[in-house]
């Protein structure tokens, strides 16, 4: 008995020192500091209390990060949750020319963000961009969609859903290949419909695979950031800043480590937060096999 | 068994060899780099610093490309703050207090006698040198360095009726001649803006074209005081405001940087504010003649200077950092500057780089290039001040502000103002 737990906790080493070294000492470190103030040059730092937290409440870009991410994330997450189970749908089933729509519809996940921003800023150009030369065959205005703070964020927002919503597909795709067709012929034979079958049948049926991509989904809308690098930089005036290009900023381009530090922990607190609710939540509405 | 004993004897041999080779009190240096610009300024960087390696068998030098310059200034800070940083880097000149502030720098002046100090320090443009020196010492050399200029379609100047060869020189005739060079067509709609100033992400920096003609330093000397809220720095922000909504002679919201050298090429803005590091790009691709100028003044000419000077990092040797300023004198030489700005565009830093036979070749084939040298007389140092990045991060905001509409330009540099007071207050004594 012994023997075995020591071999249990042999077998667990490399997993549990590359977990506690990259993610666990880090993040508890990253805790103490957010108590401390930024050390500079000559003056070293001191312990401050809660002062980077009084900071914070008091920070507007702080709030505005926020909002704008709460906004960002509302917006993305059931977009690209919903186009990728109609997607799905689509592509599932028996139509001409169907490898090439999975693929059209998989190509954004495959390219680089980065890359794929710098495109997204020719569409969105205005003038001589693609959607404002679209728009002028309707007779559409112009529009400066990354230069107005108005439409900056949901310019970004858009992306973000174009390049998620083909990684999402192939979740739902290879869920909706799980559902025994024996079901679904049941329920059309009792004279369902077919809106019918896929609420009472297979909407049910897939339902991990919802929880498993809203998750990833969540965690995205706080973690993806790199087209905000790359097409706005956060402007105009702070309109399309997210939480974590916010902590970017803070901490990589002002060195104020211990503030970024700060922003970092309320995100590790939302994040947290998020995902213990919708495990628990969730749960009662997920049937697993 | 034999085959073996062959190998190590090859081995043996080419360790003695390499040993031979190498003196014994060999000096292994390493430096980061940044680009900024298109080019071949990655390729430039590695065969200067291998022409200079083979002459000096004594020295070791590893260039490392680090990216974009606010990922260098982060990877070099982060290295010194892990007592592992690299000899030398070249760094934004506007970081000057920031690495001094992080005291990772040490000036040039201990590491070459007092003549040598006088002929290398003073033998650069003021302009460069104005965000390089301070407390009486030299911090930064200028190596890659750029200023904005104007560059405008000639033909779509002769279609509006004007001078081809006579640009806007002042803030008057910008006006006026980007009004006669916007284009509507039937239902109102405009398919050529008179002028275009790129104003999303970093604002700041050509709002400085406009707020140093108009009479302002953005910043004190010792880089503890901005003057946001001057009344010619709101002129200055009322006047960029007033081409969009005003005159509606540039497109409303701020503008991309990336995009507007092809808003040039497809006629989308008869004349745009750019770096000269695009000239190379523009010469390249535009398919039309156009010209290269001066930004417009107001009470004077006027551009801020930009981009990226050598720094010497404390921790390392006295040997090292002897070596480094040696290398860095050999880099900023007449003759490696003139192959670096053919290279890249950027402005030879100093005028006896101008005097080489091949910048005067140079400048016979793209006469634009001598346009930045000229302009350099009337040019101000951009925004360098003690916690550069947030300060200046505070001025985008304010600009891009006043720019997408949300606030006049007033109330939004007092505001500026304010938070940039708070931020560099612990540094006013």
């Amino acid at each position: 008995m012994r023997r075995e737990t020591l071999h249990a906790w042999l077998l667990l080493l490399p997993a549990a020192v590359l977990l506690a070294s990259f993610t666990h000492i880090p993040a508890i470190e990253t805790v103490v500091n957010s108590f401390f103030s930024t050390a500079r040059g000559m003056r070293p730092s001191h312990f401050v209390g809660l002062g980077n937290y009084r900071n914070l409440i008091a920070d507007p870009t702080f709030w505005q990060a926020m909002r704008n991410n709460l906004l960002y994330a509302a917006i993305t997450i059931p977009l690209s949750m919903g186009i990728a189970l109609a997607m799905a749908l689509l592509v599932r089933g028996r139509i001409g020319g169907r490898g090439f729509l999975r693929m059209a519809f998989f190509t954004p996940t495959v390219l680089p963000l980065i890359a794929v921003a710098n495109i997204w800023i020719f569409f969105y150009t205005p003038g001589f961009g693609l959607l404002n030369q679209i728009g002028a065959l309707f007779g559409l205005p112009n529009m400066n969609f990354l230069g107005q703070g108005a439409t900056a964020l949901y310019a970004v927002a858009a992306v973000s859903v174009w390049k998620e919503a083909g990684f999402f597909m192939i979740f739902y795709l290879a869920a909706l290949q799980t559902i025994p067709p024996s079901l679904i012929e049941a329920a059309r034979l009792e004279g369902a419909s077919s809106w019918h079958v896929f609420r009472r049948v297979t909407l049910p049926l897939i339902m991990p695979t919802t929880l498993f991509i809203s998750v990833n989904a969540v965690i995205n809308a706080f973690r993806l950031v790199d087209q905000v690098f790359v097409m706005t930089q956060g402007g105009p005036d702070n309109a399309s800043t997210l939480l974590f290009y916010y902590i970017y900023q803070v901490g990589f381009q002002f060195w104020d480590t211990a503030y970024a530090a700060t922003l970092t922990v309320v995100m590790l607190a939302i994040l947290v937060a998020i995902a213990i609710g919708q495990f628990f939540l969730l749960d009662r509405k997920v049937h697993y096999r | 068994m034999k085959f073996t004993s062959l190998s190590k004897m090859i081995g043996g041999a080419a360790v003695l060899a390499a040993t031979a080779a190498t003196p014994a009190l060999a000096v292994d240096l390493q430096f980061y780099f940044p680009v900024a610009v298109g080019g071949s300024a990655a390729q430039t960087i590695e065969s200067l610093t291998k022409t200079y390696e083979a002459a000096h068998p004594d020295v070791h030098i590893k260039p490392v490309y680090t990216g974009s310059y606010t990922e260098t200034v982060a990877k070099a800070i982060t290295a010194a703050r892990g007592g592992n940083p690299p000899q030398l880097a070249v760094i934004g000149a506007a970081e000057m207090f920031n690495l001094i502030d992080e005291n990772i720098v040490v000036p040039f002046d201990g590491y070459v006698s007092k003549q040598e100090a006088k002929a290398w320090f003073g033998g650069f443009y003021p302009a460069f040198m104005a965000n390089s020196q301070a407390f009486g010492k030299t911090w930064g050399i200028p190596f890659q360095r750029s200023t904005p200029v104007m560059y405008w379609n000639k033909d779509a100047f002769k279609k509006a009726g004007l001078d081809p060869n006579q640009p806007p020189k002042t803030w008057g005739e910008l006006v006026t001649d980007a009004q006669k060079l916007t284009v509507r067509n039937a239902d109102g709609k405009v398919t050529q803006w008179g002028v275009r100033i790129p104003t999303a992400g970093f604002p700041y920096w050509l709002y400085q074209g406009l707020a140093i003609p108009a009479g302002v330093t953005l910043a004190s000397k010792d880089g503890t005081q901005v003057n946001f809220d001057s009344p010619a720095a709101v002129k200055a922000a009322q006047f960029m405001l007033d081409l969009t909504t005003r005159y509606k002679v540039m497109e409303p919201g701020t503008l991309d940087w990336g995009t507007t050298p092809k808003a040039f090429f497809t006629g989308n803005a008869a004349i745009i504010w750019t770096t000269t590091g695009n000239l190379t790009n523009i010469t390249k691709n535009a398919p039309f003649p156009f010209g290269v100028g001066f930004l417009p003044a107001d009470k004077h000419f006027g551009a801020p200077t930009g981009g990226g000077n050598w720094y010497l990092f404390k921790k390392s040797t006295a040997e090292q950092k002897q070596a480094a300023v040696k290398f860095v004198q050999w880099m900023t030489a007449p003759t490696q500057a003139a192959k670096w700005t053919m290279a890249t565009g950027y402005v030879a830093p100093r005028p006896a780089d101008w005097d080489t036979p091949a910048l005067k070749a140079y400048v016979k084939k793209v006469p634009g290039a001598l346009v930045a040298r000229e302009q350099l007389k009337y040019a101000g140092p951009e925004l360098t001040v003690y916690q550069n990045a947030r300060v200046t991060q505070i001025l985008n905001n304010a600009l891009e502000a006043i720019m997408s509409g949300q606030k006049q330009p007033a109330p939004a540099l007092k505001q500026a103002q304010a938070q940039a007071d708070a931020v560099l207050r612990p540094y006013q004594q």
